[in-house]
């Protein structure tokens, strides 16, 4: 159908895909969707219980460390460092997206497999934090930083702090483990044989999205 | 947007995007905003000077900036079709209602639970008539 429309477009006339994109890509955007009200529930109530409670820990006080630095009090350095490395991962996601537009095979490899690095070192570093923040004592259920006003600090902090780093973490890893699996495809030839990379243009929107909830965590738990 | 069908939509989307300077351009600011926000959190632990309710809306501000920016550029929805893009922008709209809503139970949970802390002098006010009875 190659019919040059002068008049004005009427997508809901039949005839075209009036969001003009893949079934595919739709859903994935509404799966997106769902996803950031799951996140966002997590967080309204992470906010109303911080709302709620009359002291809460400072995220400089404890969050202040970096491997390898001993006790030296470094607020921020750490989760910047992660944070840098998860833009970063999304910017070779859209290299290869990029690519696969110009359906330049061993281009989208190359992104793909650096978005994999990145999405595993963001994995390592959320791995230390957990690992550093257990051995001073904070986990599900207990927490061993005292509030601001001195007060000791309620589990409320460590729970939500646990489980919402947890859930993206976990978001970060299916991602990761998508990107392998695309990765496998691109080499074997399979978007070649398809004539079209639109699996990677999927997967890459999942993964902005992860690093999109990533900015808003980061601004919940270490800023704010 | 010059209408063609699917066959040209694939290359219309390659074209928009043709050079990785938009990419990049993306990237810096991202970065950009990020290292502002550190600074912004270091001036603020020195200094003690923006207030805290600035301080943070400045970091809203700047988080939905690059919010704004990830979901423009880098999931390219500034370049889809409009019914798509207000397909998902306005169910977010929601958050609106949310936030405040959410928020606002927990700061009246927060002056209840002040109120009826021990030794608060609201507590001992409503505690005295009951004890002339």
């Amino acid at each position: 159908m190659d019919t040059a429309i002068t008049a004005k477009k009427k997508w809901w006339d039949g005839g075209y895909s009036p969001f003009n994109v893949s079934y595919g890509k739709l859903m994935m955007w509404f799966f997106l969707l769902s996803d950031a009200f799951t996140f966002g529930a997590l967080l309204i109530s992470y906010g109303t219980i911080r709302f709620s409670s009359i002291s809460w820990p400072d995220p400089n006080e404890v969050f202040r460390s970096f491997p390898g630095a001993g006790e030296a009090n470094l607020p921020l350095v750490f989760v910047s460092l992660m944070t840098f490395i998860l833009i970063m991962s999304s910017v070779t996601m859209v290299l290869a997206v990029h690519e696969g537009h110009n359906r330049n095979r061993a281009g989208v490899a190359k992104w793909l497999a650096w978005t994999i690095v990145g999405g595993i070192l963001f994995l390592s570093c959320q791995a230390w934090e957990w690992t550093h923040l257990w051995h001073e004592g904070a986990w599900w259920g207990r927490n061993p930083f005292m509030n601001q006003d001195g007060s000791p600090g309620s589990s409320n902090f460590t729970n939500f702090f646990f489980t919402i780093t947890g859930f993206h973490g976990l978001h970060v890893t299916s991602g990761v483990i998508l990107n392998i699996i695309i990765l496998l495809n691109v080499l074997k030839g399979t978007y070649d044989d398809r004539g079209h990379y639109e699996m990677v243009e999927k997967v890459g929107l999942y993964w902005h999205f992860v690093d999109l909830v990533w900015v808003f965590v980061f601004t919940c738990f270490y800023l704010l | 947007m010059s209408a063609h069908t699917e066959e040209t939509l694939s290359e219309q989307h390659g074209h928009s995007d043709s050079s990785t300077k938009t990419i990049w351009k993306t990237f810096w600011i991202l970065l950009g905003i990020t290292c502002l926000e550190l600074v912004i959190a270091f001036i603020h632990l020195r200094f003690n000077f923006p207030s805290v309710i600035i301080r943070n809306s400045v970091y809203l501000g700047l988080t939905l900036l690059k919010a704004f920016f990830i979901v423009a550029e880098f999931m390219h929805l500034k370049h889809e079709v409009k019914n798509l893009i207000l397909s998902i922008l306005v169910p977010l709209l929601f958050f609106v209602w949310f936030i405040i809503a959410f928020l606002a139970d927990g700061v009246s949970w927060k002056n209840l639970r002040k109120d009826l802390a021990p030794g608060h002098p609201q507590t001992e006010q409503v505690a005295t008539p009951a004890q002339h009875e």
